[in-house]
């Protein structure tokens, strides 16, 4: 174990002595996975931002619960006590009959349609906010609650969530495909950096395998150098994306305020960003080793 | 320690660079292979270090057949061979000191103790106060009394050079030549090769010439 740490510390410094020994080089490298990988993560800023701009700027979205006609107080008082235990929901209000029948008659045109009415034709109604407003977790607790005994029908005001998630959904897609697409760019990146650096160090790992190094040994220094170059990508990648920020929410602000809107820009969430950091490595590492098999077979 | 039994090496498409070769070596000895340029003698350092496979016969070593290793093994088996090359294989952006400590690191070693060793086989060569000079700035015969200080830092018992001596002036060659001689004198097996076996008037000798030992 201990061997293992240092022989790992031997390849880390190694790889890090190798990038620095060449500047110029390493800097390029950087700057091209930088770039690469902060197009996907500039959109998953985007994405986040427009997420928590549709939450801020769109009324709540909730289920109405109507009643059957014959419900009578204690079916009321049953449907309210299982609302009030309900994990699922958030909050919710009651809308007696009359309450609804008063409002109808004070409407100009209704008055008089409803003055004929023999008798009250509004049920008795619930609103209800749902806990989780994803559209998946709203349908499922308005198609529970529909289920409640003297509960005629209960539907759900979704039409926005169902647009806002769709259009997320595309953003979404969006994102994702590119980061898959510039992730195997990134990959065919350091593949090359990789069999560069071995045809660079040919003598030495010809050497090391003559003294006795194991493959191991020998492919530790260039996948870390992979790795480390992933990394720094990476980290470009989140500076540009910070800088975008930065740069971009003055004049957002301005847009949002002459909309009434409460919004500023928000750089890469903390998850968001050390995803990006993990993912960056961890495709330097992927390019390497594929790089080593192909380059380094025994020779 | 070393027992070639009619070995033999043909490389493709057909040429016999060695032909029904046995000897064998005892543990402590120092024999000198010699013979013309092209007899074969860096191939038969090969055979016994691993670095090719005889095609006819076996090459064993502590009584280990090293043409059928497993290729997993050979890394381990290096460990224990300290080999000088002909063409010295030093590593030209490293300085002496990490030169002599690459098989250390390779093998695992604790870098304390793999520092007072290198220290001691640099010490051993006349190099230590040059730890920190690189190979370029060092000249023929230091080069090579550093291409030794990394082939006996891991304490091998068995040492193998290929022309040691060779491109060095008769006085450095002289030199080089006395280094050997101390390794032997505490045991350790050294097999030479060499055009020139007048350095070693002690070793016992072989000579090959075209391929067959004489
Ligand atoms: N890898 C090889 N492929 C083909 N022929 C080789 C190879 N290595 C050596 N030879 C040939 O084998 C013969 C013996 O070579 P070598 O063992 O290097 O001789 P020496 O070290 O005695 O000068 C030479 O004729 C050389 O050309
Ligand atoms: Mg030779």
């Amino acid at each position: 174990m201990s061997m293992w740490l240092h022989q790992s510390g031997d390849a880390l410094r190694l790889a890090a002595r190798r990038l620095i020994a060449s500047p110029v080089n390493t800097l390029l490298s950087v700057l091209a996975i930088g770039v690469a990988l902060a197009l996907p993560a500039g959109g998953q800023m985007l994405l986040a931002n427009a997420l928590q701009l549709a939450r801020n700027s769109t009324p709540a979205p909730q289920i109405s619960l109507f009643l059957d006609l014959d419900a009578d107080k204690r079916a009321i008082r049953d449907i309210d006590g299982r609302l009030k235990n309900h994990p699922g929901v958030k909050a919710y209000r009651l809308i007696p009959r009359e309450d609804t029948l008063a409002r109808m008659k004070a409407n100009e045109g209704l008055a008089d349609v409803i003055e004929a009415l023999p008798k009250n034709p509004f049920p008795d109604a619930f609103t209800v906010l749902p806990a989780d407003d994803r559209p998946e977790a709203m349908e499922q607790l308005a198609a529970e609650l529909g289920k409640l005994s003297k509960v005629a029908h209960a539907q759900l005001d979704s039409d926005w969530a169902r647009r806002m998630a769709a259009l997320l959904k595309i953003g979404r897609t969006g994102v994702l495909l590119m980061a898959l697409l510039l992730g195997v760019g990134l990959i065919a990146i350091t593949f090359n950096i990789i069999r560069l650096q071995v045809t660079t160090h040919r003598a030495e790992i010809e050497l090391s395998r003559l003294l006795g190094a194991t493959d191991a040994f020998i492919r530790r220094p260039f996948h870390y150098f992979g790795v480390l170059l992933g990394l720094a990508g990476g980290i470009v990648a989140w500076m540009i994306v910070a800088g975008a920020t930065w740069w971009l929410r003055g004049p957002i602000s301005e847009l949002a305020q002459l909309y009434s809107l409460e919004f500023s820009l928000r750089p890469l969430a903390l998850v968001d960003s050390i995803a990006l950091l993990a993912v960056a490595a961890a495709l330097g590492g992927i390019g390497a080793s594929l790089s080593l098999s192909k380059h380094l077979r025994d020779d | 320690m070393i027992k070639v039994d009619h070995a033999s090496k043909r490389y493709p498409p057909g040429f016999d660079a060695l032909s029904d070769i046995s000897f064998e070596v005892a543990a402590g000895e120092l024999v000198t292979v010699g013979g013309h340029s092209g007899a074969g003698k860096s191939t038969l350092l090969k055979l016994i270090a691993a670095m090719e496979r005889p095609t006819g016969g076996a090459v064993l070593v502590h009584g280990q057949n090293m043409g059928s290793l497993k290729r997993t093994a050979i890394p381990y088996l290096r460990r224990n061979l300290g080999i000088v090359f002909q063409d010295q294989k030093l590593l030209f952006d490293r300085n002496a000191f990490e030169n002599v400590m690459l098989p250390l690191t390779i093998s695992g070693f604790p870098p304390a103790e793999a520092q007072r060793r290198v220290q001691a086989a640099l010490d051993k060569v006349g190099l230590l106060g040059r730890q920190k000079a690189m190979p370029i700035m060092l000249s023929g015969g230091e080069q090579q009394r550093l291409a030794i200080a990394r082939a006996v830092v891991s304490r091998p018992n068995l040492l193998l050079a290929d022309e040691p001596t060779a491109h060095l002036d008769p006085e450095t060659a002289a030199d080089v030549a006395r280094i050997f001689l101390e390794f032997r004198a505490v045991g350790v097996t050294v097999l030479i090769a060499t055009y020139d076996d007048s350095l070693f008037p002690d070793a016992r000798r072989l000579v090959l010439a075209q391929g067959r030992l004489q």
